[in-house]
């Protein structure tokens, strides 16, 4: 096994492991803006469509790249644009409307 | 000056980017950091696409511009659907994840055969298999979503042997490319069967079932990203794939745990797939109209609402939203108990309710609302059938038994709003239904609770701090 895979596997172990730990603390709450906000992130895979996309290696590679780079940013864009829009509309009660809801004024 | 660049400035800002990622999910473990959580990751991305850009290797940019674009022109769209459609929207992103993977890979192998080593090969295999497999997949998934493609699990005799075999001989494939990466003739095929079997997995699997596919396919889409990482030598994917891949292998356990089934089961089991025979027996059941559901609702002291996905399919979220204003106006103690596979995907009911202005506080789970079950005056049921079957504890023969269910049968009394007797996705009758406490309020959720609305703004006003 090369040097190079080797760190990339404990890369891969520990992420993972840290994936779950950090995962496991989300609350059922906010299950839907995890998986859009997750699924933009792993779409940082288009620094790699970029590299083919851009590298004027071949006609296939370009358009692949391409095709790659494309469907990567419209994760990008509507993860974090939809995420961040679920996230707004997550709000507590306000002090008053609260304060009719549980009086705290005895009979 | 384009070594510095590459060797050092570029390395870091990849790491950057990790290190935003990582605080990013951090962050989203509390409603009230989670959109800071949202900037940071955004922060990290940006700083990764804008650094990657000034590689040396990159040396035309014309096409980059139009893919970004595109991307940018259908991906705002994309992130402004409304909450309901969230569902179909996910599973398509995940395609599109997918989909970037497969290309990827693809062009990765044609560049570089046959001076792939063994690993590499291994990993440009899973990314291709997974890749294609998560992208015809979650096309099929998000069809289902909207409606296109039909919601009944589609099955025939033999199913489980034909996918398996799918399956394996693409694998097989695989192998074969590992041991002679020259073969180049094997791999157009490998990406047909996986296109092939992505979409024979996901057409057995019916509507109620989506949220835990949906997670699957979460997974599948991270790992192949991680796997174009191992390719690509790049551990920026790897991580961003990594985290990608166990958030949908931690929601897909939430999910199968909550519905007491195993990943074999959901995926191989093509339950609910009968149509019911014999259970459309006629048993008699108690109904209520508008006018003394408001009144029984007006009378309580604590009311527990539990919406299923026929509150999403009514658009009923904000005559609910409506209803429990009011109610919280006269004073009843309005909360909500959210089952974790209510709906289509994991969290579907919270946002929903959020887009409908409900306060996240009202919002109980499965463990945290059960005890209170017990001590409630009332439960509203809109719209949710298998999650509320006294059955999933009681009868050892019903599909649905040892399910995790919301103690709706606890409470003093149970009114459940419901368009017609039909069961549920299970297929299985409802005790619920049939107990002298139960009343039904048959009708369209959001036309019956808005008449309930109205009901309530008719009755006298009453004395709300003496209680």
């Amino acid at each position: 096994m090369t040097k190079t895979l080797e760190i990339s596997l404990f890369i891969f172990v520990l992420a993972s492991f840290l994936g779950y730990t950090v995962i496991t603390r989300v609350p059922g709450l906010l299950h839907t803006p995890l998986m859009s906000l997750t699924n933009a992130l792993s779409a940082i895979s288009i620094v790699g469509s970029l590299l083919l996309a851009g590298g004027g290696e071949s006609t296939m590679a370009t358009v692949l790249g391409s095709i790659a780079v494309f469907a990567s940013f419209t994760n990008i864009v509507s993860g974090f644009l939809l995420t961040d829009r679920m996230l707004g509309m997550f709000k507590r009660r306000e002090a008053p409307s609260r304060k009719a809801a549980t009086p705290e004024v005895g009979p | 000056m384009s070594e510095v660049m590459n060797d050092t400035v570029i390395p870091l800002a990849y790491l950057f980017a990790a290190a935003c990622f990582i605080l990013a999910l951090k962050w989203l473990s509390h409603p009230t950091t989670a959109r800071r959580g949202v900037r940071v990751g955004e922060i990290g991305m940006a700083v990764a696409i804008l650094s990657t850009l000034f590689k040396f290797e990159i040396v035309e940019y014309q096409w980059i511009a139009v893919a970004l674009v595109l991307g940018a022109i259908l991906g705002i769209p994309l992130g402004l659907v409304p909450m309901t459609a969230v569902p179909q929207r996910t599973a398509l992103s995940h395609a599109f994840s997918a989909l970037a993977a497969g290309v990827v890979g693809t062009a990765e192998y044609y560049l570089r055969k046959p001076d792939l080593d063994a690993t590499t090969m291994i990993a440009l295999g899973l990314e291709v298999v997974l890749g294609f497999l998560t992208f015809t997949g979650s096309l099929i998934a998000a069809g289902k979503l909207q409606g296109i493609v039909r919601d009944r699990p589609w099955i025939y005799r033999g199913q489980n042997i034909v996918n398996l075999a799918v399956f394996a001989s693409a694998l097989t494939m695989v192998g074969l490319l590992v041991a002679d990466p020259g073969r180049a003739v094997l791999f157009p095929i490998i990406i047909a069967v996986s296109l092939v079997f992505g979409f024979m997995l996901v057409i057995r699997i019916g509507g109620a079932d989506m949220p835990t596919v949906i997670s699957l396919l979460n997974s599948y889409a991270g790992l192949s990203a991680s796997m174009m990482g191992f390719v690509l030598d790049n551990r920026l994917l790897i991580i961003a794939g990594a985290l990608d891949g166990s958030s949908g292998f931690v929601l897909s356990i939430i999910m199968c745990r909550a519905m007491n089934r195993s990943f074999t089961n959901v995926l191989f089991g093509g339950f609910g797939a009968e149509e019911t025979v014999g259970a459309i027996e006629q048993r008699p059941v108690r109904t209520v109209d508008p006018e003394e559901t408001a009144f029984l609702l007006d009378m309580a002291r604590t009311v527990v609402i539990i919406p299923g996905y026929g509150m999403a399919a009514a658009q009923a979220q904000h005559k609910v939203r409506e209803l429990t204003d009011a109610l919280l106006r006269r004073g009843v103690d309005v909360k909500f108990a959210i089952h974790p596979v209510a709906g289509r995907m994991p969290g579907h009911m919270n946002v929903l309710l959020a887009e409908a202005n409900v306060p996240y506080d009202l919002l109980y789970d499965l463990e945290s609302i059960n005890p209170e079950l017990p001590q409630t005056d009332v439960v509203l049921v809109v719209g949710a059938n298998d999650v509320v079957n006294p059955a999933a504890r009681t009868d050892q023969h019903s599909p649905i038994y040892g399910m995790p269910i919301l103690d709706a049968d606890q409470a003093a009394s149970v009114i459940v709003v419901k368009r017609s007797m039909r069961s549920g996705f299970a297929g299985v009758d409802n005790e619920l239904f049939y107990l002298d406490k139960t009343q039904m309020l048959f009708g369209d959720a959001k036309a019956v609770i808005g008449q309930v609305v109205d009901e309530l703004s008719k009755l006298p006003a009453k004395e709300v701090a003496g209680r």
